[in-house]
């Protein structure tokens, strides 16, 4: 038995999980319970591969083919185990959570539709974390491609929905197809398919395409900046739990792909380690700027999962320069840093989603303005979703923290090393990036938390009969927020682990000095915490009896909900700064007279700005300008013949030698 | 330990004398009497021994608010050197901690405003979050650059720049430094010219108007806090402006004592010069704060 064989078992449980119920009449709830019984327990197995994974030895695996290739490798190393730790994780939860937020008997449409290929998604990601050849990544790949489109249009009459389902679909196969040229070029440069560390690629003159093309088409699939377009939408749209996979999970298989091209690499050159940095920067700036800007709740969400995925790359960033500069500890720091942040967000955005679904469940809008006051009817969706927003803000003492923190030690330890040259700025650069990164997602979710979760009631929806999460969902919750708090509480233990898998990230292997520096967060953060609690109660013990009254309203006594700050006027300073890259539709009617006339609201809305400001616009103008090619096409048989016709008289006339 | 310990003492029982130096100052400029040097205690001595009132609307993170708010400073003091004495609690990469306890901070007493559902309160969260968003990157440039100068990564270590040389070899980025920070003192602790501490209208304010509905000790709490935040930020300026020990540890904190009133007395200076800047002029000034710190590691990265 090898750790690779017990992920194979994981995995076909996990795959076929939603298979048995299809034999069942819809609306049952027995198919639900198989489903999720199956699928719990292949992703209980399959951590257990996982975990094995990362403390064991690589695991390889051939097996005969009559496919292109001849035969297919699979192979389970410490890298693969990180990545799969999350995916089994989350997918897990999310299936207990599934059981009461998309109950068969409530879904009976869509509900067996959707367990078949959440057990399909996560099943394949095995696949894609286990492939040892470019055949069986690309067969996961697709396998998870097209089964996230299935996810994302669970709700087959929602026109969202599927608008959201086919730009996802578009944009995963143009991503796909960089691929396909991306591994071609990759097996001239290495000389076969096998995905194994290369010498012969850092010399190869390929190395730069190669490169070029896995950015493009690895950053497609986590959401870079500009290659985003299809992400906000289609997380949005989908069930808040397949929302949770798809931005906590499925997002990291392009870090996946990027961090497993480049542990092929012999060597990085520095122009690598700069375009992560600014890769990462950008898409973590304007991901947190967009999402300020956002009044739906999951589009928010989504757009601060391109953030997270900046976040990631500069930690990347920082590790690739650190080992272009031969300076192994603060490449150590950066690797790690980022890695463990693909943890982190796993973590606390599946959190965000979980919450966030169960909030959109009982009021049933995503419209953030149209919440409020639910923090005393949901107290422990509560809870969770601010557990979530402080850990994603990257602030102490939960896992947001920890990850960033090595990230910017390690562009803090850049600076002491000498010379000054652009590597060192490049990677000194992710510090003050983070800082701003991190303060404008406290914005943000200052602005989501408390518009959703505090004050009155903005809508008579969220004032109605609104109850907290069912057992089912807080479970889910409750196993997110822990691991939020293990992480942050017990740094150590995270950081060593996501040192064993950067370890391969650096040719040459850790050295002993290098990443001395992560252990030293230690317990301060449990610390910060027992202090906080101390003075918290003191602080209650204080204040009670309490007499409680009206907010103060300056002697004006008819306050009604309406006039608290809304979102989007939370936001509006930041979003007027980023005015630039936001390009907000407002939309200002023209007011006269001293009572103006009803139905004169101020909205303002937040389009993509690629995609729906850029990429459509110029899509449709392409499609009228080859309308005009329509004049020769009009689908009438003898027209065509008479192309013929002339084509093949010029042709004749022009072999002749006229 | 033992001196560092009684540094961070006085530390705590001083700051409230510094909002009490400030005001001083600005009355002695404008030829008044002006309010004891000791009214910050006495504000705090009847705020907590007042009844609470609280907002009918509110949640237990309205309480959270003033909590946090001291408990940040702390943790902050916790890890500055004071007085010439290392910090009692000091780790590589804590300056990172340094920055995410305040950023916590403006967190719970952000969400805490929002939770009374008061338009005002909203709007000077909107502000606060605004303001600190950007003030953020010039603290870490500033970090950065004295990274390089002292090769520490402590706040310790990297504001102690006694080898006199740090000075000569890069004085140009050390007062860049400075600049920058005292612009980030000024907008973190809501002085002039980013928030006007003596205004009465709601509309106008900052840091006062997200905490108009704490009352009583929940008020003390906020208050003490503000002083507390004064007295760290003040701290980081006079540490690297003194870079010379006397060897008496009474000595020492005599001097950092003097250094924080001093600073105390040149925000009074400012405020008593200027007026508080339209508020889209804000974000200018603190973009330039940024630009300053970013000159000054640009600029240390030259120093051999």
């Amino acid at each position: 038995m090898t750790s690779l064989a017990l992920l194979a078992l994981a995995s076909g449980l996990v795959a076929f999980s939603g298979f048995p119920g299809l034999l069942l009449r819809a609306g049952s709830g027995t198919a639900q319970r198989i489903a999720t019984v199956l699928h719990v327990l292949g992703c209980a197995i399959g951590t257990g591969a996982a975990a094995w994974a990362l403390a064991g030895e690589a695991v390889t695996a051939r097996f005969a083919w009559t496919l292109p290739g001849g035969s297919v490798t699979f192979s389970l190393d410490r890298l693969s185990g990180f990545f799969l730790v999350p995916v089994f994780v989350v997918s897990g939860l999310g299936s207990i959570y599934g059981e009461g937020y998309w109950a068969e008997s409530r879904h009976p449409g869509n509900g067996r539709k959707l367990r078949v290929f959440y057990g399909l998604v996560t099943g394949s990601l095995a696949l894609v974390m286990a492939a040892g050849d470019a055949w069986a990544f690309l067969a996961g790949w697709e396998i998870v491609s097209l089964a996230a489109f299935f996810l994302i249009t669970t709700d087959q009459n929602d026109e969202r929905a599927l608008r959201a389902g086919w730009i996802y679909l578009v944009a995963a196969h143009a991503g796909t197809l960089i691929l396909f040229a991306m591994f071609t070029l990759l097996r001239d440069a290495t000389g076969g398919w096998l995905l194994v560390p290369s010498a012969a690629l850092g010399s190869s003159a390929l190395l730069r395409p190669v490169l070029v093309l896995a950015l493009a088409g690895f950053g497609l699939k986590a959401g870079v900046i500009p290659l985003h377009i299809w992400l906000p939408d289609a997380h949005a749209a989908a069930p808040s739990h397949v929302s949770a996979l798809l931005s906590g999970v499925v997002l990291k298989m392009g870090i996946y792909g990027l961090v497993r091209v480049l542990w092929m690499l012999p060597a990085y050159p520095a122009w690598l380690g700069l375009a992560l940095v600014a890769l990462g920067i950008s898409s973590g700036v304007l991901g947190v700027v967009l999402a300020l800007a956002q009044h739906d709740l999951k589009r928010l969400l989504a757009y601060h999962s391109i953030e997270n995925i900046g976040i990631i790359l500069i930690g990347l960033g920082v590790g690739a320069l650190g080992v272009a500069q031969g300076r192994l500890d603060w490449a150590v720091l950066g690797f790690a840093g980022g890695l463990l942040h693909v943890w982190n967000h796993a973590a606390f955005k599946s959190l965000l989603f979980y919450a966030a679904g169960a909030v959109i469940h009982e009021t049933g809008t995503r419209e953030i303005d149209a919440m409020g006051g639910l923090l005393r009817r949901m107290r422990f969706t509560g809870a969770a979703f601010l557990v979530g927003a402080v850990a994603i803000c990257g602030l102490p003492p939960l896992n947001g923290f920890v990850s960033e923190w090595l990230i910017s030690l390690g562009s803090f330890r850049a600076l002491t090393s000498g010379g000054g040259d652009v590597g060192i700025l490049g990677a000194a650069a992710g510090a003050p990036a983070l800082a701003l990164i991190g303060a404008l997602a406290v914005a943000c979710f200052v602005k989501a938390y408390s518009v959703v979760f505090l004050g009155s009631p903005r809508s008579a929806g969220a004032a109605g009969d609104v109850a907290d999460a069912s057992p089912s969902m807080r479970v889910a919750m409750g196993g997110l927020a822990l691991a939020c708090a293990v992480i942050g509480f017990w740094p150590s233990g995270a950081t060593r682990l996501s040192r064993i898998a950067a370890e391969g990230l650096v040719p040459g292997g850790v050295g002993t000095r290098a990443g001395a520096d992560m252990g030293t967060l230690g317990g301060i953060p449990l610390l910060l915490l027992g202090f906080l609690a101390v003075l918290m109660a003191a602080v209650l013990a204080w204040t009670r009896p309490a007499i409680r009254t009206t907010t103060w309203d300056c002697g004006y006594a008819a306050g009604s909900p309406r006039i608290q700050y809304t979102a989007s006027s939370f936001a509006q300073m930041l979003v007027g700064l980023f005015r630039w890259a936001v390009m907000p539709d407002e939309h200002r009617p023209r007011l006269s007279g001293p009572f103006p006339a009803a139905g004169s609201r101020f909205e303002s809305h937040a389009p993509d700005p690629v995609l729906d400001r850029f990429l459509l616009p110029a899509l449709s103008r392409g499609r009228s300008l080859l309308g005009l090619a329509r004049a020769i096409q009009a689908g009438r048989i003898q027209t065509y013949l008479l192309y013929i016709v002339v084509t093949l008289l010029i042709l004749l006339a022009w072999s002749a030698g006229w | 330990m033992v001196s560092s310990a009684a540094n961070l003492a006085a530390v705590l029982v001083l700051a409230p004398l510094l909002l009490g130096v400030i005001n001083r100052t600005k009355s002695l400029v404008a030829g008044r009497t002006g309010p004891p040097l000791l009214q910050a205690y006495f504000d705090l001595a009847k705020l907590l021994r007042k009844g609470f009132v609280v907002s009918g609307t509110t949640t237990w993170i309205f309480l959270a608010g003033p909590v946090v708010s001291v408990a940040a400073p702390f943790v902050a003091a916790l890890l500055l050197p004071l007085g010439g004495r290392p910090a009692l609690l000091s780790f590589t990469g804590d300056m990172l901690l340094f920055v995410g306890a305040f950023g916590l901070a403006r967190f719970f007493v952000s969400a805490a405003a929002l939770d009374t559902g008061s338009p005002f309160e909203g709007m000077g969260a909107a502000r606060e979050v605004t303001f600190s968003a950007l003030a953020e990157p010039a603290l870490l440039f500033g970090m950065l650059a004295l990274t390089r100068l002292s090769g520490s990564l402590t706040l310790t270590g990297m504001l102690d720049l006694r080898a006199a040389s740090a000075w000569q070899k890069a004085s140009a980025s050390i007062v860049l430094v400075l600049a920058s920070w005292f612009i980030v003192l000024l907008a973190e602790n809501a002085r002039v010219p980013f928030d006007d501490p003596n205004t009465h209208l709601e509309l106008t304010m900052v840091h006062e108007v997200m905490v108009l509905d704490h009352a009583g000790p929940a008020f003390g709490f906020i208050l003490y806090g503000t002083a507390l935040k004064l007295a760290v930020f003040e701290t980081l300026i006079v540490t690297l402006l003194v870079p010379f020990r006397s060897g008496s540890a009474a000595l020492d904190l005599a001097v950092f004592a003097a250094g924080l009133v001093g600073v105390s007395v040149v925000v009074g200076l400012v405020e008593s010069s200027m007026a508080r800047l339209r508020f889209v002029r804000v974000p200018q000034l603190l973009v330039t704060a940024t630009l300053l710190a970013g000159f000054a590691v640009v600029l240390v990265l030259r120093v051999p």
